[in-house]
């Protein structure tokens, strides 16, 4: 029996343009353009897609799950956020003097 | 037991093994999904394999009674529904084979396996579809009762099998619509469309009842396959869920459902019913129903011709020009 076990490709799908490509599962193909043909037929049955991606499963790199230290925020992070900041509601403007940033 | 087995075969020494295990058991409680690099007991990857291989052979087996009605379909918008289903199962077969490949069994395996009868599949595709109405009583409670399990599952530990699960059951959605739609037209046809439906679930009734697998008594592994969230509800709790869901219909369509002593026991909040016969679902699943020959030679047939289709795409793939930058 011939070998069919072909390269695995990743496949992505887009359900409208300006949509990001979002991950939908993964297809044996011999090439990219039948793995094309193949990820549209497995994955674009039923929602609407107006593009597809199909990526050689050996071009994905990815973090180890066991290196999640790596997303742990150790410091106070909250100076990136909008909530890290707080205004009062009215603002009485002073007119100049000596300036005082705290 | 099952714990000396996998910690044998992880190489391991006891005290890594255990720590190992409870660091995978407290995954599995806080609801998070196993990935195919992640470690895991050689009993849960075996059982998964087990499983997702027999549901993937199960998903292709039934496309093959279906599949003999596509040109006997009695009008065009039947032809055109029963043209898709087939399509979407045997879809999920390769979504299916894919989730097993994770565990390390490759497709060819996969493939030799199911043709040489080394692998199970469903016991209901064991038996053959005789009338049109068969084709309506498959889709609607075959495939709702497949639908009770493929939720469920859905919801499990391994994450591979979960993501095609949920695909799956977007799917099934309009298959189950679909024969339920064809059962009450023939509810509601003539004397003899009532009949032939009729005929159709005396037929299936017993096969449909053993179709969620032997009663919670005598089945084996359950309580290590719930622990660790491969199933997460018993083979007999599922079979309830299915008649809560299914008999009131049938009523209401006029059946009458071939087991006389089945009934609601307001109590226990149970569906009462005779136990169908475990034996014979011993002897289908293991390849002694009526047309298992029949459906592994389809297979293996199907297999064989198409072997120049994909020898045809490795030549197309290795004698494609590769593209030149333009010289500008």
């Amino acid at each position: 029996m011939t070998d069919t076990q072909w390269p695995v490709y990743e496949v992505f799908h887009q359900q409208a343009r300006g949509e990001p490509h979002m991950h939908v599962g993964s297809i044996h193909a011999p090439d990219a353009d039948m793995a094309l043909i193949l990820g549209k037929e497995q994955y674009c049955r039923r929602q609407a897609c107006v593009n597809i991606w199909v990526v050689p499963h050996e071009a994905i790199h990815a973090t180890a799950y066991e290196n999640d230290d790596i997303f742990i925020r150790g410091t106070d992070k909250s100076y990136r956020e909008s909530w890290g900041y707080q205004t009062p509601k009215t603002v009485r403007a002073t007119d100049g003097g000596t300036a005082d940033d705290g | 037991m099952v714990v000396a087995v996998d910690h044998e075969a992880s190489g391991l020494s006891s005290s890594e093994y255990e720590r190992k295990l409870a660091e995978f058991e407290a995954r599995i409680n806080r609801g998070e999904k196993i990935e195919p690099a992640d470690w895991m007991p050689e009993t849960y990857r075996k059982q998964l394999i087990r499983l997702i291989h027999v549901h993937a052979n199960s998903e292709i087996c039934g496309a093959l009674p279906e599949g003999k009605w596509i040109p006997r379909a009695p009008t065009f918008k039947r032809k055109l529904a029963l043209l898709a289903k087939v399509q979407d199962e045997v879809g999920h077969a390769q979504l299916l084979y894919r989730a097993t490949e994770t565990l390390g069994p490759t497709r060819e395996q996969l493939v030799e396996d199911l043709i040489s009868g080394r692998s199970k599949f469903s016991n209901v595709f064991h038996y053959p579809a005789e009338t049109w109405a068969d084709v309506a009583i498959i889709a609607w409670l075959i495939d709702g009762a497949a639908i009770v399990n493929q939720v469920m599952m859905s919801e499990g530990s391994y994450g591979p099998y979960a993501r095609a699960l949920k695909r799956i059951c977007y799917e099934e959605a309009f298959h189950l619509k679909h024969g339920y739609e064809m059962c009450c037209v023939l509810a509601r046809g003539t004397k003899v469309q009532r009949a032939m439906l009729q005929d159709a679930l005396d037929r299936w009734w017993a096969p449909i009842m053993m179709f969620h697998g032997p009663s919670d008594k005598v089945s084996t592994h359950t309580e290590l396959l719930v622990r660790w969230r491969i199933k997460l509800k018993t083979n007999d709790e599922q079979r309830q869920q299915f008649l809560r869901q299914f008999v009131p219909k049938m009523h209401d369509l006029k059946l009458k459902v071939p087991d006389p002593s089945l009934r609601f026991d307001k109590k226990s909040q149970q569906w009462l019913y005779d136990d169908p016969d475990w034996e014979e679902f011993k002897r289908v699943v293991c390849g002694g129903g009526p047309v298992t020959a029949e459906r592994l030679e389809a297979r293996r047939l199907a297999h064989v011709d198409g072997l120049w289709v994909r020898e045809a795409m490795v030549a197309a793939a290795q004698n494609r020009p590769i593209p030149m930058p333009s010289p500008n």
